[in-house]
């Protein structure tokens, strides 16, 4: 029955890793930018949270406060976008990297400042709740983690095949060009999906801080979902999901049943599997333009 | 024949830039409602480069773009879809991995008016059959003139009074040209939709044409009727690629080099 436990705390881990590595994505598609920063976003998404419903701090109502932190956070993202990013249309990407990792300093020091270095656990209704059936024990903080998980997942696929907003962030990450020809205003369409991967990486950061606590470092974490992106193709929603699956499983299973030190490099290695064998990732989508 | 006022596009002395570049060199204009006029000229002649700047996505350094009576020079392309002008971009330019039914919808997305959107969609489709058929396929898998097809439709969308076609015939073999342009005709007169037409193919353009400008290098050098260009030996010889007699031409060629080049 331990492999039930396993599964189950290596997905939960793996959807966090997977909504951060949805961040990447939504920005890698949208604008050809990596955030670096991602992992800090859902930092300081999980700190706002603490902020707005721990008790020392402001104590709302856990059910407002996130969605409250994934305004925030939305309005963080776009802000950034509109504020900093946006002129420097025309720099190289290396200057935009770069300035990306130049935020995550920026933000790890914020939050060090204003909710100080050690780590802070996250007050949840569901605080320390187990499931028992058949002798299993399951943490309900990791069942809630999945379940957020895949209905955030459904929502944002009815998002982005239902809606004209949705469709149009599509249109214009696949031809920017055509998009601005028919009209769609590009600049602003993408400042939204900086706000998009904001809110994902503010319900990342509630979902990581709810299951443990949280420190200014770790969104270091972004670094292991940013390979789930490699891994998923970084060009694809699904694949980015899934490599955080991945990773989330080979973690708990490697340190459980492999010699000690192995579920440390384990993700780099399926990352590096994944790239010599397929070089685009699991879930490449090709893209050719017919002359 | 007519005012000013049936005038729906006029661009004067239009300069515009690729960095030290000057591709548009004083270029002025004018496009009559209800008319398809054509630009001709060889590559590099700056026909696309005209285009994008009537279009809005480049900036002109000088000079001004008036569309149906109001100055729209330094726009965003979104304020002049909205305006009532849309470019079909050179190379067709399509969403590939959205659905076709996709991309024509986001032709529309400057619009909200649901049902009028219905309505123009399934008139697209009665002029494009094909893409009816396709509706759910991803337009990236469709054939390079079914993309075209694709192009001017989802153009369509946006219910333009005015529509700027780069170079449809790009890229498709004769048959499929004259079926093209046979529609392109078909949306003049019954959709009322006024066209300037960019081509390479001076034949096809001058032959739907009312009107055609002709560029060298930045700038126009010949503008009349239609069917008096297609009678000028200048156009015959360098653009319908007929040829006169032997002896002028000789003389008749040195002349027209120096204008060339
Ligand atoms: N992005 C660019 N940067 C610099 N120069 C450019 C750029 N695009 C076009 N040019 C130059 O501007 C001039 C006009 O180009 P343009 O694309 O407008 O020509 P065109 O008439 O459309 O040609 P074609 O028939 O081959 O499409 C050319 O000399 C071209 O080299
Ligand atoms: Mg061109």
């Amino acid at each position: 029955m331990d492999f039930v436990q396993l599964v189950v705390s290596g997905l939960a881990n793996g959807c966090v890793y997977g909504l951060i590595a949805l961040g990447f994505v939504l920005i890698y598609k949208a604008t050809e930018a990596v955030n670096f920063a991602q992992g800090d976003f859902m930092m300081i998404g999980a700190f706002v949270c603490v902020g707005l419903t721990n008790a020392e701090y402001m104590g709302l109502s856990f059910w407002l406060a996130i969605p409250l932190a994934m305004l925030i956070m939305a309005a963080l993202g776009y802000a950034f976008d509109w504020g900093v990013l946006r002129h420097m249309s025309g720099q190289s990407q290396t200057s935009i990297v770069i300035l990306t990792i130049a935020l995550g300093f920026i933000l790890r020091f914020a939050a060090g400042t204003i909710w100080s270095h050690e780590p802070v656990s996250l007050e949840t209704p569901f605080a320390g709740q187990d499931l028992r059936f058949n002798g299993i024990v399951l943490g309900i903080d990791e069942i809630a983690i999945i379940v957020v998980t895949v209905v955030l997942t459904a929502l944002l696929f009815l998002f982005f095949s239902r809606t004209k907003l949705g469709v149009a962030m599509q249109a214009a990450s696949q031809n920017q060009l055509a998009a601005y020809y028919m009209g769609i205003p590009v600049k602003r369409i993408q400042s939204m999906v900086w706000a998009l991967s904001g809110a994902v990486a503010a319900v990342a950061g509630i979902l990581f801080a709810s299951k443990g606590a949280i420190d200014p470092s770790a969104g270091l974490l972004g670094i292991k979902a940013f390979a789930a992106a490699a891994i998923g193709g970084f060009g694809s929603l699904p694949g980015a999901l899934i490599g955080g699956l991945i990773i989330g499983l080979v973690e708990p299973f490697s340190s459980r049943y492999g010699p000690p030190g192995v579920s440390q490099i384990a993700p780099y290695a399926i990352l590096l599997l994944v790239l010599i064998f397929r070089p685009g990732g699991l879930f490449s989508q090709s893209q050719k333009k017919k002359v | 024949m007519s005012g000013a006022d049936d005038v729906i596009l006029r661009v004067d002395n239009l300069e515009s830039y690729y960095g030290p570049i000057m591709a548009i060199r004083g270029v002025s204009l004018e496009v009559r409602k209800g008319q398809i006029v054509t630009v001709l000229g060889a590559n590099g002649a700056g026909k696309t480069t005209l285009l994008k700047t009537i279009s809005g996505v480049m900036d002109p350094e000088k000079g001004i773009v008036v569309l149906e009576g109001k100055e729209i020079q330094g726009s965003e392309p979104n304020e002049i879809v909205y305006k009532g002008m849309v470019h079909v971009p050179e190379g067709r330019e399509i969403f590939p991995l959205l659905t076709v039914a996709e991309n024509i919808a986001m032709g529309a997305y400057t619009r909200s008016d649901k049902a009028e959107i219905a309505r123009d969609t399934e008139m697209v489709y009665s002029y494009f059959p094909i893409l009816k058929e396709r509706m759910a396929q991803a337009a990236g898998t469709l054939s390079g003139g079914q993309q075209q097809m694709l192009a001017i439709g989802r153009g369509l969308m946006a219910r333009p009074h005015l529509m700027l076609l780069d170079e449809p015939s790009l890229g498709l073999s004769p048959l499929l040209t004259e079926e093209i342009f046979g529609i392109i005709n078909r949306l003049n007169k019954e959709q009322s939709v006024t066209m300037m037409l960019v081509e390479q193919n001076a034949a096809v353009a001058l032959s739907v044409a009312d009107y055609g400008y002709v560029m060298e290098l930045g700038r126009i050098v010949m503008a009349d009727d239609a069917m008096t260009l297609a009678s000028s030996k200048d156009v015959q010889e360098f653009y319908l690629g007929i040829s006169e007699g032997e002896n002028q031409r000789g003389q008749r060629r040195w002349k027209q080099r120096k204008t060339w080049r």
